[in-house]
């Protein structure tokens, strides 16, 4: 039997950040399938299958020439669908040759690839990160390549419970882990709503909010399937109305999360914080991501961790609590989109098979 | 294309004659499948005792298992169709999963479809994909005579306005050059037809300055300028001379009779097979696509996989040379 899924293919995937992908050739696996990303002299960008259809030597190990790229081992071209456009020491192309081309959409910074079937791509479904591209919030991001199922970052951001105990020194205190939460769901998206009214704030956020006393603080997870999560986040003086939706007096961040499975255990963890205030300052933006990229690590410490326990504990399941539901409600959703694909495109390997050299020569 | 991997067991669960030399058949796989638009299938044929593959193209899929092809009975084939055609109800064959080396890219630009004959169905799949795309296509459909234009009921519920049906009984010509001149630069041909047809198209889009890359084709091989015949292939280098009777091809032929050859395609797209003409008392029906029409002209070599002679003997150069004497550098 082939072992289930962890992810739907007929989804937008993030593969990299928008300067990332430029004249030369990136190698990414996306959701196990290797591909090779490039920019054509025009801008566009291009996804295709990182495996020459010759010998299947990595393209990405080859170099661009105009807007094909050449294997670099007998100098066979494909263009940006894909097409072979030179074959070495022949007049004629096979018109069989070809590597499978990816639908590419490049939106809020980011290059989104679809690995399923392509007549299923519709740019409209690339999830809404308008904030990247707005003059009215200011910041900046990264990658980080994180050795785990990319669920378990999903996990990780679904419960922020988790800050009071990872992030200590900076966006955790106890006050977060004990105030209530509600999770909720609609047809693609699940969230988790949380305020701790009148505490005292965080270090990292009262040093951002730069006033004095007692906070309000909110964290709305929203989770779109099938590995998109925002995270509106912020304080505000107690009592100055921001449970009731005058954020006025306080700060907000947009942080933005996309952990895109590689393979079945490993992701590529895409993350950028947006704040609204002080958006003049670049030194902001920095301080904020060298802020970000460390509590970021103490993240895929743990989420390593957790995987390699759970390969030494093969069959173990995990416990769930009150404080997975929005986990659980992301990860139903999750598969959701995989059964609805499971019953589109059936196991082809669960029957005996014959070999095709022994079946002829039978 | 290589040998699948797979093989799964299809039983034939409908057969119906779509004209008078057009077969369908219903096959039954033992699970489903998925398969891209423009996909062909390949089975095993039983040939005077011998199994070969042959591929056909998909014309229909159910999530069932079910996929339909449709079979032509060519006069002087090499024996696939004759096989296809002794198939009864609930007889079974080995075919492969669903392979597609002619799946549209999909973009903005207008698409042509060029079907002649049996080479409509692979467009079936082609031209439902385009459409639930959203595509500008246009479809052109070459057929011999009203009775063969397989399909044609469903192609027109399709596609209406955009089907143009061009039938040789009534005089209506299709003017192959026209179509390509009249299309938009940024355009992409897909195109699907005996060798003739496929051999205008291509020379005409070289020949027009359009992007080789634009322009798709699916052959199987299986048609020529003329009919299959036997004749005798000369190997003097070996001694040797090989019948190649009219429903064998020259490949089989003379791995048959010991002489040692390389192939892969077996559709005339690789070359793998291809030796070199001395001579011939005939014409080189040339039907591959591995050598352009320079070379096809130039008459020097010949790929045996498909390619046959319209006459009675070739003469050949076998790959065979014996092992050089590296001592006198100058017998390589």
């Amino acid at each position: 039997m082939t072992p289930r899924p962890t992810f739907p293919l007929n989804a937008w995937y993030v593969a990299a950040w928008d300067a990332e992908v430029g004249r030369s050739l990136l190698s990414r696996s996306i959701c196990n399938e290797q591909m090779v990303l490039y920019r054509k002299q025009d801008g566009r960008a291009v996804a295709l299958a990182d495996a020459c259809w010759h010998r299947l030597v990595p393209l990405s190990l080859g170099t661009l020439v105009g807007d094909d790229v050449r294997c670099g081992y007998h100098g066979m071209r494909f263009n940006a669908d894909g097409r072979c456009t030179h074959m070495p020491s022949q007049e004629t192309i096979n018109p069989s040759a070809c590597v499978k081309s990816f639908p590419v959409v490049e939106r809020h910074r980011f290059v989104w690839v679809w690995p399923g079937d392509p007549a299923l791509a519709d740019p409209a479904t690339v999830p809404d990160l308008h904030w990247m591209d707005d003059a009215d919030w200011a910041g900046d991001g990264s990658m980080v390549e994180v050795k785990a199922d990319y669920r378990l970052v999903l996990d990780n951001l679904m419960d922020l419970t988790h800050e009071t105990f990872v992030h200590s020194s900076s966006i955790g205190n106890e006050a977060l882990a004990e105030a209530p939460f509600e999770a909720m769901h609609g047809e693609t998206t699940a969230s988790v709503r949380r305020w701790v009214l009148n505490e005292e704030a965080p270090a990292f956020w009262g040093a951002q909010l730069g006033k004095p006393g007692p906070v309000d603080r909110w964290q709305i997870i929203h989770f779109k399937a099938p590995a998109t999560i925002l995270l509106d986040v912020g304080v505000a003086p107690a009592g100055s109305g921001a449970p009731q939706g005058d954020r006025s007096q306080g700060i907000s961040m947009w942080v933005i999360h996309i952990p895109t499975p590689a393979t079945d255990k490993t992701c590529y963890y895409f993350w950028c914080h947006l704040r609204n205030y002080r958006v003049r300052e670049q030194r902001l933006t920095r301080e904020v991501l060298q802020a970000a990229r460390g509590i970021l690590l103490e993240d895929e410490t743990i989420i390593e961790a957790q995987q390699r326990a759970m390969d030494r504990n093969p069959g173990r399941d995990f416990y769930n609590l009150n404080i997975d539901a929005g986990s659980l409600w992301a990860r139903r959703l999750i598969d959701e989109l995989i059964d609805k694909e499971l019953a589109e495109k059936p196991a082809v390997h669960s029957i005996p098979i014959i070999p095709a050299a022994k079946a002829l020569r039978a | 294309m290589s040998t699948p991997d797979t093989w799964f067991d299809a039983t034939v669960i409908g057969i119906r004659n779509l004209t008078p030399t057009v077969k369908e058949f219903r096959l039954q796989y033992p699970l489903a499948l998925r398969l891209a638009p423009g996909a062909h299938i390949d089975v095993q044929v039983a040939i005077d005792g011998q199994t070969a593959m042959r591929s056909y193209s998909v014309v229909r899929s159910d999530a069932n298992g079910q996929i339909v092809i449709a079979v032509k009975q060519v006069q002087g084939s090499r024996g696939g169709s004759r096989y296809m055609a002794s198939l009864t109800l609930g007889s079974t064959l080995k075919a492969s999963a669903p392979v597609s080396n002619f799946e549209p890219v999909y973009g903005p630009h207008h698409y042509l479809l060029l079907a002649a004959g049996i080479g409509v169905t692979p467009m079936l799949s082609v031209a439902r994909a385009l459409v639930a795309q959203g595509a500008s296509l246009q479809m052109l459909y070459a057929v011999r005579s009203k009775d063969e234009q397989a399909y044609l009921p469903d192609l027109q519920d399709l596609l209406g306005e955009r089907l143009r049906v061009f039938s040789a009984d009534r005089n209506e010509r299709l003017d192959v050059a026209a179509e390509i001149n009249a299309l938009a630069e940024s355009a992409q041909l897909y195109l699907c037809g005996p060798i003739k047809l496929l051999d205008a198209a291509r020379e005409h889009w070289q020949a027009a300055g359009r992007h080789a890359a634009q322009l798709r084709y699916e052959t199987f091989g299986s048609s020529g300028r003329y009919l299959p015949q036997d004749f005798t292939v000369r190997v003097p280098r070996l001694g040797r001379e090989i019948l190649v009777d009219a429903g064998q091809s020259m490949l089989d032929a003379l791995s048959e009779a010991g002489i040692a050859m390389v192939s892969n395609c077996r559709r005339g797209e690789c070359g793998l097979c291809a030796v070199d003409v001395l001579e011939t008392d005939g014409v080189l029906d040339h039907r591959d696509v591995f050598f352009s029409s320079r070379e096809h002209a130039g008459g020097n070599r010949i790929c045996t996989c498909v390619s046959r002679v319209a006459g009675t003997s070739i003469t050949i150069e076998p790959p065979w040379r014996g092992d050089p004497d590296l001592s006198h550098t100058t017998v390589l």
